[in-house]
């Protein structure tokens, strides 16, 4: 057999590790309230919530769009079973304190978060995954729809608090070490969740390059010849499913540490579309293109573009259109530009380690 | 009443239970009777193939048989166990895992992988790993046997150099050899081949009849075939089963095929008289 030369896999190592460091190194030298980690944090939790719905559309040829709900099931899971107990009273304050008066670790409350979502998408996994294509998109979408009204439905108010936002818990600032005094020692609030977000996508990662991940694709080139080699597709899209759904719900639960509140009404499709063009931006089966394209997206939509929505004045010349809104508009066209012109993505199917070997046969997937 | 006493023939012959049989198979579409009361069987080690004019179902009763299909009547058994009936469905992954592989008409190879990851891919279903040992990487073990399995099947079919290429980027009959490996790969004892040979120029299919009978004998095998030419259908063959319309027309030796008249009305048409 070929001996497979080992220097893309260090080089890869080795970008991944000068990025955790940057970002560590950045955080302790540049004022904290600065936009980059903003951008830092929210893509970090974009980046995982796309690479798992790429582990679902990309690699194993779901067209899932029930994402949002998935991260909606997540960001209540972690914010019911994280906010202290003394905060219950302020927080479900029309509720006469909640239902749930105990509360659990961040760890313990992120994977909780995950096996929620998990658990709903084996249940609606059961029907649904019989569906195919188009029929799976509108059936999953209909469910992210129905998670949502669900949550804030009254009856459910002692669990979700009802269509009242949910405060208090844990969130990414709580990470940063602190003295006696209170006064920040060591920032750790955009490391942490680069850490979260870099175990699961790792995660993702070992499960594509395992015989399942195999099996997942083989499904997604052709079902039947998939099939025909013995792989039992109701048992291995199932699985798929699952999977993502869970990691779709941490993402959840860290877009929850984010905002440090969490509102049903916020999870809507339009959120589902965004994490859907992330994937799209960054190429259909590959992990390091939806990485990539989360962070762009991120900077861009909460960034760069900005200055979109605000008037400008060039001397005493008022550029016109810019107004509130037009960064969507912008947005917009750059996404069609992309979906035209620049189909494959940025990475197409290729992945870091691809880029460092030399002679690559178009087509061919790691 | 004819294919009984053929079936008691053969039976007394080899002493052991056909590798397949099929009785009364019938697949209806509708209104279209695709295969039509066909009975046969075959036995450990032979090579049998099926031929017909176009459209004469074959590939059906192929699709029958890996349970792509479930048949509308008859019954199909695999070394003595019931496979398919019009009352018994089970998706075609489990008829692989009982030990029946097959290879496509139109290819199917898995586009998004090296020719090297299609062959790894159709070993997943003999793996004793789970998810969580896979992940963590321990089942080193399997893994490594499974690439050199893999690597010896591309050895077996001659596609080593190409291992890392794209599956697709292939030329044809290397496609149609790759799908051959695969279907091994999931270690079968039966091997159905859907036209093995189409595409491929006379020189190509005389080296292909003779590498069938190569991994007959190698992985120990019962093959199934449906093909077109002729000379490599007469070469190879034990015995041969003819389809027209659907209905068994004929079936025996190639010498006793070639010569039948019915066989040769079907295929070159027949005058009014």
């Amino acid at each position: 057999m070929k001996a497979k030369s080992k220097t893309p896999a260090i080089l890869t190592w080795l970008v991944i590790a000068v990025i955790y460091v940057a970002v560590f190194v950045a955080e302790q030298l540049l004022p904290p309230s600065s936009m980059l980690f903003t951008v830092l944090k929210k893509g970090a939790t974009y980046a995982l919530v796309a690479v798992s719905m790429n582990l679902l559309n990309g690699f194993t040829g779901i067209f899932s769009l029930g994402q949002a709900g998935f991260m909606l099931i997540g960001a209540y899971v972690y914010g019911i079973f994280t906010i202290p107990v003394a905060d219950r009273p302020v927080v479900y304050q029309y509720y006469d304190g909640g239902a749930i008066q105990f509360t659990v670790p961040v760890i313990a409350a992120l994977i909780l978060a995950g096996l929620a979502a998990a658990f709903f998408a084996f249940l609606i996994g059961l029907p649904v995954l019989r569906l195919k294509s188009d029929y799976l998109a509108i059936a999953t979408l209909g469910f992210a729809e129905i998670m949502r009204v669900l949550i804030q439905w009254n009856p459910m108010g002692p669990i979700t608090n009802g269509a009242n936002m949910l405060r208090l818990f844990p969130n990414f600032n709580d990470f940063n070490l602190r003295d006696a005094s209170g006064n920040v020692t060591l920032y750790l609030s955009t490391l942490v969740p680069f850490l979260i977000a870099g175990v699961c996508i790792g995660l993702i990662v070992l499960l594509l390059n395992s015989g399942y991940g195999r099996a997942l694709k083989a499904i997604r080139d052709d079902e039947i010849a998939a099939e025909a080699m013995g792989v039992n597709l109701a048992h291995h899209k199932r699985l798929a499913f699952c999977i993502s759904s869970f990691f779709a719900g941490i993402g959840g639960a860290m877009l929850a540490m984010y905002q440090t509140t969490v509102q049903a009404k916020f999870f809507t499709t339009a959120m589902t579309y965004e994490i859907l063009l992330i994937v799209v931006i960054g190429g259909v089966g590959s992990v390091t293109g939806s990485v990539l394209s989360s962070f762009l997206f991120v900077a861009a939509s909460e960034w760069w573009l900005r200055f979109l929505d605000e008037k400008q004045m060039i001397g005493n010349f008022e550029v016109p259109l810019l107004r509130n809104g037009f960064r969507l508009v912008v947005f917009s066209i750059i996404i069609m530009v992309v979906v035209l012109f620049f189909r494959r993505g940025i990475m197409g199917t290729r992945e870091l380690p691809d880029l460092f070997r030399k002679k690559r046969k178009e087509g061919a997937v790691k | 009443m004819s294919e009984m006493n053929i079936q008691t023939v053969a039976d007394m012959e080899t002493g052991g239970v056909p590798v397949l049989k099929l009785e009364h198979l019938t697949m209806q579409f509708g209104g279209v009777i695709a295969v039509n009361d066909f009975s046969m069987h075959i036995d450990q080690g032979e090579i049998v193939a099926l031929i017909g004019p176009n459209g004469a179902g074959k590939t059906t009763a192929f699709n029958c048989v890996t349970s792509v299909y479930q048949p509308t009547g008859g019954r199909v058994f695999f070394q003595d166990q019931e496979i398919g009936s019009s009352r018994l469905h089970q998706s075609p992954d489990r008829i692989t895992r009982l030990g029946i592989a097959r290879t496509f008409q139109n290819i199917r190879l898995f586009s998004g992988m090296t020719v090297f990851e299609n062959v790894m891919t159709a070993m997943h279903l003999r793996r004793k790993s789970n998810l969580f040992t896979q992940l963590l990487h321990l089942n080193a073990e399997e893994e490594k046997k499974n690439r050199a399995k893999a690597w010896k099947l591309l050895e077996t079919v001659g596609l080593t150099d190409v291992a890392e290429e794209s599956a697709t980027s292939l030329p044809y009959g290397k496609q149609r050899l790759l799908e051959i490996a695969r279907a091994l790969a999931t270690d079968p004892s039966l091997l159905l081949l859907d036209e093995p040979a189409a595409g491929m120029n006379p020189q190509e299919t005389d080296e292909l009849g003779q590498f069938i009978v190569r991994i007959k004998d190698e992985f120990n095998l019962t093959v199934f075939m449906i093909e077109h030419h002729m000379n490599l259908v007469m070469d190879i063959s034990d015995r041969i089963y003819v389809l027209d319309f659907g209905k068994p027309i004929a079936n025996g030796t190639p010498e006793e095929v070639q010569q039948n008249p019915v066989v040769i009305a079907a295929y070159l048409g027949v005058e009014e008289e």
